[in-house]
C-alpha cells in the first residue's frame, strides 16, 4: 500500500502496525501468569491425564485474569475486547504451552455464538463460557478430516422443538471435557455451502456418544463424536448457510497462527540459548557460522510470519475487507514457521535434540498438530488465491 | 503522541500548502520554500531545513503533501544517505555548505565504499588519503559505484593511517566528483546493464574542510550510511502508481526521477517485480494450474509478510521502542523474495523464459528479471554479512574469530 492508497482508508478502520502500550502490559502480565503456571514440567504433567488440564489454573485465568470473556462483549458477560486481545492470548498460551480448553471454549465456541447466535442465544449461552464455569468446543470435520464446510455430512432433521443429529464428528478439540458442543451440520437433501447451519446441544444428551483419540500432540486432546438422533438446538438460523461458520474458522485460522508464533518463538529462544552454552571443537556452537546463520534465517522466517499473524488479527479487528484472505495466508504463512522452526530447533540441539527428556518435542507435536489443525497450508495457500480471485 | 498535536500539525501543514503549493513553480524555488520552511523534511532538526517533529507525525504531513498532490524534496538515488550521514556526523559548516542542495535536488551524490579488494570486508579498504598542506590527496580504485557518472559529490571512505587496526585507520570525506583526477567508468553486468562504476582516483582534492567527523573516525560514519542504506534497501518499491500529474513541477520531477533512476532500472531491490505476478498469470493462463498456484501463494505470502515486516518495524521506531538493526532482517527478506519471484516468473513464463529482448514476454521485461536477480544477495551488503549482522547483533551469538587486529600494514590482503 502506498501513502496515498492508505490515506483513503477511515482512519479509525486502518491497520496497525504495532501494539498498543496497555496491548504490551497485558502481554507482560499474561506471559508472568503463565511462566509460574505453565513450566514444561507441569505440561508434561498434564499431557498424560485423561482431562489434560488443571481446573484449578483454569479457574485462576477466568477470575484473575478473566481470558474466557475476551471476546465476549461485556453485555454477555465478557471482558469485550477484539480479536487483537485474543491473538495476544493465544499467542502467549502458545509460548507457555498451557494445557487448558481455551481454544476450544473461547476462540471456538464463543466465537461460533458471537457470529450465528440470536440475541437470546448470546445473553443465555455466553455468560457461563465468559466467567470459565462452563467448557465448550465446536466440532466441524468429520472422518475425512476436511476443513471445507462443503465437506460436511451431518444431518440435522428438523422436528417439533429443535432437530435431531445424526452423524460421526471427529478431531474435535477438548471435545472429551466441553460441556456444550456446538455442531455443524446439514439440513436434510442439502449440498455445498446451501442448508449448513451450527447447533448447540449438552454433551451429556442422548444419542451422543464420544471418545478421546490418543493423539500425536498429547498437548491439544482431540474426541470422536458419534450423534444417533442426539437432540440439539439450532444456532441462529439455516438462511445464512455457511457464513457464520466460515467466519469462524476464519477467525480461529488467525488465533492459530498467533498460537504458533508464540510456539516458534519460544522454540527460537531455546535454540538460541542452547547454542550460546553448547561446546564443540573448543568454542560454543553459536559461535560457527552454520549455526548462526541458521539461527539468523529462523528469526527471519518467525518474524515475517509474526508480521502476517499480527496483520491478520488486526485486519480482523477492524473488518477490513481483506482479512478473510489474510487469514488463509496467516495460517500457512505459520504452519509453516512453526514447524521448520522446530524441526531446525532440534537439529540445533543436536543429538538431545531428539529425546523425550528434552522439551523440544513437546513443541514439535504442537507444531505439527497446529500444520494440520484447521486445514493444512496448501489448502490455505488455495483458499487464499481464489480469495484474492486469482 | 496526542492526537490534538496530530490534528494540529496537519492543519498547519494544510494551510501552509494552500497558500502555498503551485504546480506552476519551477521545481528548485518550490523545493527552497520547502526547506525554509521545514516541511519537506519535518523530521528534520529546526536548525536544519526541518521542523523536529517525530517519525509518526512527519507521516501525517507526507500524507496532506499526497493529498494535493505537492512534490517532496529530492529523495532518489545516495541523495538523503549523504543527508542522513552529515546531519550525523558533519561539521555546521558541511551541513550548510551540502544540505540545502541535497533537498532542493540541485546536487545528486555517489558512496564511495566498496573496492575490488573490499566488498563484504569494507573495512579492508586500500584507497589512501594522504594530507599535504590543506588538501587530502586521493588515489585508490572503488567499484560497485551507482551514479557515480551524474553524481557531483561523492562519500568517500579511505585509509589514512596504516599502521593503526584496519577499522581505525579510515576517514571519511566528501568529494568532488567532477574534478580531474576522477575517472568514472561504466560496469557492466550479467544481465548487459551498467547500473555501476567503477572510479579511479589518481591525486584527487579534497579540502580539509571536507573531512567528516575526525581522522580515523571513517568506519564509524559510514556505518551511519550504511544503516540508513540496508533500511532503504528492505522495501520492494513497484513503480510509483501516481498518475501522471500536470504543470510545470511534475514534468521537472518526472525528468529527474529518470535521470535518478537510470541506473536502477535493473537493479537488484527491484528485480523482484511482485506487482507483476497476478497479471502475467493471468495473460498465460498459467493461473489454472494446481501447482503454479501453490507456487505463487508462496510467494505471495512471503512479500507481505516482508512488507508487513518493515511496516512493522518502522511502527516501533514511531512508538520509541527500541529497534534492532532490522535493516538486516529486510534486506535479507528482499532477496529472498526476489529469488523466489524469478523463480514463479520462470514457471508461468514456460518455454518463452529462455527468450530475451524485445521479442520475449512484455518487451523483455521477464528476462531482465530472470538473469538480474542473482546480484539481489550480493549488493548491498551479502546475505552472508546480513546473516552474520542478525546472529551478532540481534540475537547476540559470538563474533567471528578474527584475524584481521593489529597494524593495517601487516594485515593479509588480496
Amino acid at each position: 500500500m502506498s501513502a496515498s492508497d492508505e490515506s483513503r482508508v477511515e482512519p479509525a478502520r486502518r491497520i496497525q502496525f504495532a501494539f498498543t502500550d496497555e496491548q504490551e502490559q497485558f502481554r507482560s502480565a499474561l506471559r508472568r501468569f503463565l511462566k509460574d503456571k505453565s513450566p514444561t514440567t507441569e505440561v508434561r504433567r498434564l499431557m498424560a491425564t485423561a482431562e489434560g488440564y488443571n481446573p484449578e489454573v483454569w479457574r485462576q485465568l477466568s477470575e484473575e485474569l478473566a481470558l474466557p470473556g475476551i471476546p465476549i462483549p461485556e453485555q454477555y458477560g465478557g471482558a469485550g475486547f477484539g480479536m487483537v486481545e485474543l491473538c495476544i492470548v493465544t499467542e502467549e498460551l502458545g509460548r507457555a504451552l498451557l494445557c487448558a480448553p481455551y481454544f476450544s471454549t473461547t476462540v471456538l465456541a464463543a466465537n461460533a455464538i458471537l457470529n450465528a447466535g440470536t440475541e437470546a442465544q448470546k445473553s443465555s449461552l455466553l455468560p457461563d463460557l465468559a466467567s470459565g464455569a462452563r467448557l465448550a468446543t465446536l466440532a466441524v470435520t468429520e472422518l475425512s478430516g476436511h476443513w471445507d464446510p462443503r465437506e460436511i455430512e451431518l444431518v440435522a432433521t428438523p422436528v417439533v422443538n429443535g432437530y435431531l443429529l445424526d452423524g460421526v464428528k471427529s478431531y474435535v478439540v477438548d471435545g472429551h471435557i466441553a460441556n456444550l458442543l456446538i455442531v455443524a451440520g446439514r439440513v436434510p437433501a442439502s449440498v455445498g455451502h446451501e442448508g449448513l447451519a451450527l447447533f448447540t446441544l449438552s454433551a451429556n444428551s442422548e444419542g451422543v456418544q464420544r471418545r478421546l483419540l490418543e493423539s500425536m500432540d498429547p498437548t491439544r486432546k482431540l474426541a470422536r463424536i458419534d450423534f444417533h438422533g442426539a437432540h440439539a438446538d439450532l444456532l441462529g438460523s439455516v438462511d445464512d448457510g455457511a457464513k457464520p461458520l466460515i467466519r469462524t474458522l476464519d477467525q480461529a485460522a488467525i488465533a492459530l497462527a498467533n498460537e504458533m508464533m508464540g510456539g516458534a518463538q519460544a522454540l527460537l529462544d531455546s535454540a538460541v540459548d542452547y547454542a550460546k552454552l553448547r561446546v564443540q571443537f573448543g568454542r560454543t556452537i553459536g559461535s560457527f557460522q552454520a549455526i548462526k546463520h541458521k539461527l539468523a534465517d529462523m528469526l527471519l522466517d518467525v518474524e515475517l510470519a509474526k508480521s502476517a499473524a499480527y496483520c491478520a488479527a488486526q485486519a480482523c479487528a477492524v473488518e477490513d475487507p481483506e482479512w478473510p484472505a489474510l487469514a488463509c495466508l496467516a495460517k500457512a504463512a505459520a504452519s509453516e514457521t512453526y514447524l521448520r522452526t522446530a524441526a531446525e530447533c532440534i537439529q540445533i540441539h543436536g543429538g538431545i535434540g531428539f529425546t523425550w527428556d528434552n522439551d523440544t518435542h513437546l513443541w514439535f507435536k504442537r507444531a505439527k498438530s497446529s500444520e494440520v489443525f484447521l486445514g493444512q497450508p496448501s489448502y490455505h495457500r488455495e483458499l487464499l488465491m481464489q480469495r484474492w480471485g486469482v | 503522541m496526542s492526537r490534538i498535536s496530530d490534528e494540529q500539525v496537519r492543519a498547519e501543514v494544510r494551510a501552509w500548502l494552500a497558500a502555498n503549493w503551485d504546480p506552476e513553480m519551477s521545481l528548485v524555488t518550490w523545493r527552497n520554500k520547502l526547506a525554509d520552511s521545514g516541511w519537506g523534511m519535518p523530521q528534520w532538526p529546526e536548525a536544519w531545513y526541518g521542523r523536529g517533529l517525530p517519525v509518526g507525525l512527519a507521516r501525517v504531513v507526507e500524507e496532506e503533501f499526497a493529498n494535493v498532490g505537492a512534490v517532496s524534496v529530492a529523495k532518489s538515488g545516495v541523495r538523503l544517505l549523504a543527508a542522513a550521514t552529515l546531519l550525523e556526523h558533519g561539521s555546521d559548516l558541511q551541513k550548510k555548505k551540502f544540505l540545502r542542495r541535497i533537498l532542493t535536488g540541485e546536487d545528486t551524490w555517489c558512496q564511495f565504499f566498496s573496492e575490488p579488494g573490499s566488498g563484504s570486508d569494507l573495512a579492508g579498504a586500500t584507497t589512501r588519503a594522504d594530507l599535504v598542506g590543506d588538501h587530502w590527496i586521493i588515489n585508490g580504485q572503488k567499484v560497485w559505484t551507482t551514479s557515480a557518472h551524474h553524481a557531483d559529490h561523492g562519500l568517500l571512505l579511505a585509509r589514512t593511517d596504516w599502521d593503526a587496526p584496519k577499522h581505525e585507520g579510515m576517514s571519511f570525506f566528501v568529494i568532488d566528483v567532477k574534478q580531474p583526477g576522477v575517472d568514472v567508468q561504466p560496469l557492466k553486468q550479467m544481465n548487459g546493464h551498467a547500473s555501476f562504476n567503477q572510479v579511479f582516483f589518481t591525486d584527487a582534492i579534497v579540502p580539509a574542510e571536507n573531512l567528516v567527523a575526525g581522522v580515523g573516525d571513517g568506519w564509524k560514519v559510514a556505518m551511519t550510511t550504511l544503516a540508513h542504506e540496508r533500511r532503504g534497501a528492505d522495501g520492494l518499491n513497484p513503480p510509483s502508481k501516481r498518475g501522471a500529474r500536470l504543470g510545470r513541477i511534475h514534468a521537472e520531477e518526472r525528468s529527474e526521477l529518470e535521470t535518478a533512476n537510470q541506473p536502477y532500472k535493473w537493479y537488484p531491490q527491484r528485480a523482484g517485480r511482485v506487482d507483476l505476478v497476478f497479471e502475467r498469470a493471468k495473460e498465460t493462463g498459467a493461473n489454472k494450474d494446481p501447482y503454479v498456484r501453490q507456487e505463487i501463494a508462496k510467494l505471495m505470502i512471503m512479500a507481505k509478510s516482508a512488507e508487513w515486516t518493515a511496516r512493522r518495524a518502522r511502527a516501533a521506531q514511531q512508538h520509541g521502542r527500541p529497534q534492532g538493526p532490522e535493516g538486516s532482517l529486510g534486506k535479507l527478506a528482499a532477496s529472498n523474495v526476489a529469488r523466489s519471484c524469478a523463480h514463479v516468473h520462470t514457471l508461468i513464463t514456460g518455454a518463452e523464459a529462455m527468450l530475451a529482448g524485445p521479442g520475449s514476454p512484455r518487451d523483455g521485461i521477464i528476462a531482465e528479471i530472470l538473469v538480474s536477480v542473482p546480484a539481489t544477495s550480493i549488493a548491498g551488503g551479502t546475505d552472508e554479512i546480513q546473516r552474520n549482522i542478525i546472529s551478532e547483533r540481534v540475537l547476540g551469538l559470538p563474533k567471528e574469530p578474527r584475524f584481521d587486529t593489529g597494524p593495517f600494514r601487516n594485515v593479509r590482503k588480496n
